[in-house]
């Protein structure tokens, strides 16, 4: 079974709504649609108080090449556009809209036949990724990177392979692996457009073994497109991780940052984003909902919502039997890479994976003990990094030294501190000294290029 | 006899050969340095905060030195040292020094547990630049104090530290040399370096929070609102200028008169070492009591300046 | 329902802790505790007891009444360890005053004097061991026969061990102890170290609980094997049977639990073959041509003090390293 080489752990499944079927999330009364849905520069809103707009309309436009349009996924009035409590607990730029019916756009195809790229020749690689980047999509797995650009490789660069990433390593979450199952043709179509747009005939789906289902089903209706091999994986974390997942999938290992995929010739693509670029492909539909596990020890009815982007997720959490009593901690995303919440009045976006809610004995983290240099974090590190040096020479503000030991090529997945026995915040440290150091070569350049 | 003596020449003789090697490895490899930065930074304070911008107090005496040859020390300054240090520097290496005002760090945000209430808890590294990362920090505002104590373990001389009672960062201006380190620390940019003022005393406006009148009330009940009313008050001198919903003071401009603090609904605008207020005149009763602290006697005092504060005191209510 | 948290990612621990850890290295110590008795009888009990206590109360007095610290540090394991692990390395006929001195060297000058769990240069137990080595080195050298076990102190009957006999060049005495003696213990030696057998079943449990990784123990009983293997093809003469030299004195008991000390070993795995292979090589050295008969604590404190060194050039091998020599860029 295939796996990617170095480090990684594998924290309990916890796969509670695993098997339960995609339901969708009732309309709320007004939805808010933060500019700050993606990574680069902000949407620009486009509409005014009072507009009038319905299911597709466009909210924001894009704020430059790396940046994506924000579509109403209701239909209302806006009441305001305004700042706005987002996931990142900070107020940023939001359009607000009450909601009155559900009325769509007329272009977008709503019907539920599928519709096969084959059929409609007359979509060439441009026009794929136009249509991409004018639906608005971005890495659905939770990065949110606007996808078009990852479409487009710069010059000089070839891609050779598109990889969906189906891994879904992060405990608790389900939402892929229930979107797999009820939608394989749908997806698999959206890999044929991802391989038509950057020019490949080459398309693995890698997916871990923890969903056999999920595996069986898609390498049966992938028999139909020759090109697609379905890839299982051996179970370990953080597979996700885009560079993890080219290296178990082809073997090929992407060098230190600044090195992107594409420099080894992949392309890799999550498996919600491959449905999102079905639809917008060759349904017309802009990227207006998604699905969102809500999820939690205590949660009564942990499930796959398809919900509208911008319900705020109290309404998520009361469609799946309300908050819990014994709530400590509210998780945007996965417990091992996901962000805190500090409040539930915040709008679902379009990175938002899941929403896990945890009791308090869980959430709490334990008192650290002293660093007993056990190497255990060296050993987890997927990256080949030494997450205990990085984290002492962090917190003693000895940025060249970080910056030596290669800590701009940490990915953030806390493996170290899963693993660590003195309960040491590994990542908090390393997370301060990578924001450090990435700023401190961003100026150097500047400077260089000053000269 | 002969083993005594002979230990006597053999040590003495590896004595003779290791000082000679020595003698001839320090003419050798000698270092020539001008003198006078060892002079200079002989009278430096020797504390390495680094707040002139130079790697530690050789590298600023270096500087020193490197600028007199250049005909004036120019901007270069020893905050730690003070004036008194910098006229030294400019004796030994025959310059006049340029006296520079006294500063001090001030830290903007008067959101204290009572005034700020905490919403979240934060579960972290205790450090403001993580927390910061986590979003907002424990309270609903953005921009204030974090109280993790990044600026105290900058602080080269312990001038400042974490009010327990409040959570807010407070500065000993005793210690304080407004070396800049506390204020470069401060993810959210809270510790301002001003004019320490005439006798210490000056008008700070002691809040950073930009968002809208209405989120920031919510958030701390001292914040700035960006309400306006001191920018009207101080319209003669125009020395509040209020950008982004928050006002700031220039230190240059304030005449210290004291009327923005009384034209602040929100308390956010404090006054440093000002004498305690004398009660109104038609109060006598109230003047044997010293007031202990400006903002608990802010409401029924009055200063020498009466008639304008008064008036807008009352533009202010009118409002 | 009180206030949300909030902290950084993960939020989740994989719940290892360094108690786990610590307790667990105990365990694997059960099996050689019992052969100890079952050997030595009640002085082995009085010498372990002694031992870890001292160890304990040693650190408890330190941390509370030097160092000031709130936090009481004992119930993490460590110094339980080191106080058995100090014990394995002791005759059991030794007074109990020594093994107290011991005790205090081991967890003040070794561990607390560098600040505690995680900062000592140098494995506490080996670092009192070593001190009571050279400081009572008449005491620390007799060694009483197994199999007494009710006699104490001075009254045991005494005997050299397999090493001290090869040191001695008493090879006929030596050739009259059969392999499987020494591999269940049954010769002289320290509390620990006679038998391999309980020894090696430790080991497994770590190895199983991943506690530790092979790499150390098999480096250096694989260098150690190879070494004396080679001597002993060259020159086959007793004292270089390589039989002898891995189930005598305290080498697979260093091997297994004194050298593979979290916090004195190095951090990777290339780094940790690297420095098992010098602490083989060290030990044949010292116990061929050296002054003493034993060598294995010296050649494991040698190796400590290199351990920051092959920290800083052993460096694990990072993502993409072989993509970029590949040069697929």
């Amino acid at each position: 079974m295939k796996t990617f080489r170095i480090g990684g752990v594998h924290p309990a499944e916890n796969k509670l709504s695993a098997g339960s079927p995609i339901r969708e999330a009732a309309l709320p009364k007004q939805a808010v649609f933060s500019m700050f849905q993606h990574i680069g520069a902000p949407a620009k809103p486009v509409v005014k108080k009072g507009d009038e707009v319905k299911v597709g309309t466009m909210l924001g436009e894009a704020g430059g090449f790396v940046s994506a349009p924000i579509f109403s996924s209701v239909s209302g009035k806006v009441s305001k556009v305004d700042v706005a409590l987002d996931a990142s607990g900070t107020r940023r730029m939001a359009v607000y809209v009450d909601v009155e019916g559900d009325e769509w756009e007329e272009s977008i195809d709503r019907s539920t036949d599928l519709v096969k790229l084959s059929d409609h020749p007359e979509l060439d690689s441009k026009a794929i990724v136009e249509k991409v980047k004018n639906a608005g999509i971005v890495g659905l797995g939770g990065a949110t990177f606007p996808c078009h650009v990852k479409l487009c490789p710069p010059p000089g660069q070839k891609a050779e392979c598109v990889i969906i990433n189906a891994v879904e390593c992060e405990p608790y979450l389900t939402a892929d692996h229930s979107l797999m199952l009820e939608h394989a043709e749908e997806i698999l179509e959206g890999v044929e457009c991802i391989m038509k747009a950057v020019s490949v005939t080459r398309g693995y789906v890698g997916i871990e073994n923890n969903k056999p289902d999920a595996i069986a089903l898609l390498t049966e209706k992938a028999q139909s497109h020759p090109n697609i091999e379905i890839v299982p994986l051996k179970v370990k974390y953080p597979q996700g991780g885009e560079k993890q997942l080219i290296d178990a999938v082809i073997g090929r290992q992407v060098p230190a940052p600044p090195a992107i995929p594409i420099n080894v010739g992949a392309v890799v693509q999550n498996v919600g984003t491959a449905y999102a670029i079905y639809q917008a492909v060759l349904k017309n539909r802009p990227l207006v909902d998604r699905v969102i596990t809500v999820t939690g020890k205590s949660v009564k009815n942990p499930s796959n919502l398809l919900a509208r982007l911008g319900t705020p997720f109290q309404q998520l959490i009361d469609e799946c039997g309300g908050l819990p009593e014994d709530t400590g901690k509210i998780i945007g995303g996965g417990p091992m890479m996901g962000k805190a919440l500090v409040s539930l009045e915040v709008p679902m976006t379009k990175g938002s994976s899941g929403l896990l809610i945890m009791n308090e004995k869980e959430a709490r983290r334990s008192e650290p003990d002293p660093c007993i240099r056990c190497a255990k974090c060296v050993s987890a590190c997927p990256m080949g990094l030494e997450p205990y040096l990085l984290a002492t020479t962090s917190a003693q503000h000895d940025w060249e030294t970080a910056e030596r030991e290669d800590i701009v090529s940490c990915i953030e997945c806390g493996s170290c501190q899963f693993t660590c026995p003195s309960h040491r915040p590994l990542l908090d440290n390393i997370r301060l000294g990578k924001g450090t150091v990435m700023g401190i070569i961003r100026s150097r350049a500047a400077a260089a290029q000053k000269k | 006899m002969n083993v005594i003596l002979i230990a006597v020449i053999v040590l003495g003789g590896i004595g003779l050969i290791a000082a000679v090697i020595l003698f001839l490895a320090s003419k050798k490899f000698a270092v020539h340095e001008d003198p006078r930065i060892a002079q200079v930074a002989e009278v430096l304070p020797q504390a390495n905060c680094g707040g002139c911008g130079y790697p530690g107090c050789s590298g600023f005496a270096a500087a020193c030195v490197k600028a007199a040859d250049g005909g004036s020390l120019g901007e270069l300054n020893c905050a730690p040292g003070g004036n008194a240090v910098m006229e030294q520097v400019a004796g030994i290496l025959g310059l006049q020094a340029s006296a520079s005002a006294p500063k001090v760090a001030v830290v903007r945000c008067n959101g204290s547990c009572e005034a700020r209430p905490r919403v979240v808890e934060y579960d972290g590294t205790r450090s403001c630049r993580i927390q910061q990362m986590t979003g907002n920090g424990e309270t609903a505002c953005g921009y204030g104090c974090l109280g993790g104590g990044d600026c105290v373990e900058a602080c080269k001389f312990g001038a400042i530290s974490i009010n327990p009672a409040t959570g807010l960062a407070e500065v000993d201006e005793a210690k304080c040399t407004a070396c800049g380190a506390c204020a470069k620390a401060c993810p959210r940019g809270i510790i301002e370096i001003r004019p320490a003022g005439p006798k210490g005393r000056r008008m700070v406006v002691l809040c950073n929070n930009k968002d809208k009148g209405a989120i920031a009330n919510k958030a701390c009940k001292s914040a700035c609102i960006g309400c306006g009313k001191c920018v009207k008050t101080c319209e003669k001198f125009e020395a509040i200028t209020l950008e982004n919903n928050l006002a700031w003071i220039d230190p240059d401009k304030c005449k210290m008169c004291r009327k923005c603090e009384e034209a602040c609904p929100k308390g956010a605008i404090v006054g440093f070492n000002f004498p305690p207020r004398k009660p109104r005149a038609e109060a006598p009763a109230d003047a044997a009591q010293p007031a202990k602290s400006v903002e608990n006697v802010k409401a029924n005092t009055n200063n020498a300046a009466a008639t304008p504060a008064k008036e807008a005191q009352e533009e202010a209510t009118k409002q | 329902m009180s206030k949300l948290i909030i902290s950084l990612s993960p939020h989740v621990h994989g719940g290892d802790s360094v108690q786990k850890n610590m307790y667990g290295v105990c365990i694997a110590l059960v099996p050689a505790l019992l052969a100890s008795l079952f050997f030595f009888g009640l002085g082995a009990a009085i010498v372990l007891a002694t031992s870890v206590l001292a160890c304990v109360l040693f650190e408890w007095l330190i941390a509370k009444f030097l160092l000031k610290r709130s936090r009481c540090t004992i119930c993490d394991g460590s110094a339980v360890l080191t106080g058995l692990l100090l014990g394995f390395n002791l005759p059991s006929n030794l007074p109990v005053w020594i093994i107290i001195i011991g005790a205090l060297v081991a967890i003040g000058v070794g561990k607390m004097t560098f600040g505690g769990l995680g900062c000592n240069p140098f494995n506490p137990a080996l670092v009192g061991r070593v001190f009571l080595l050279i400081s009572f080195p008449v005491q620390m050298t007799t060694w009483p026969e197994p199999g007494q076990l009710t006699a104490l102190g001075t009254d045991a009957v005494t005997g050299a061990t397999p090493l001290g006999l090869i040191a001695e060049g008493k090879f006929d005495e030596l050739a009259q102890l059969s392999p499987s003696d020494m591999l269940f213990g049954n010769v002289g030696g320290s509390l620990g170290e006679v038998s391999a057998l309980c020894l090696l079943l430790g080991l497994l449990f770590m190895l199983w609980k991943k506690i530790i990784t092979w790499h150390i123990p098999v480096s250096i009983l694989g260098t150690v094997a190879v070494f004396t293997g080679i001597l002993y093809l060259v020159n086959p003469t007793e004292d270089y049977n390589p039989l002898t030299h891995l189930l005598c004195g305290g080498l697979i008991l260093g091997a297994c639990y004194m050298a593979t000390d979290y916090v004195t070993s190095p951090m990777t795995h290339k780094g940790q073959l690297i420095y098992g292979v010098c602490i083989g090589f060290l030990t044949v050295v010292i116990r061929l041509w050296g002054a003493y008969p034993e060598g294995m604590s010296f050649a494991i404190l040698i190796m400590n003090a290199f351990t920051p060194l092959i920290n800083n050039y052993c460096k694990p091998k990072r993502f993409g390293e072989v993509a970029k020599k590949g040069g697929s860029k």
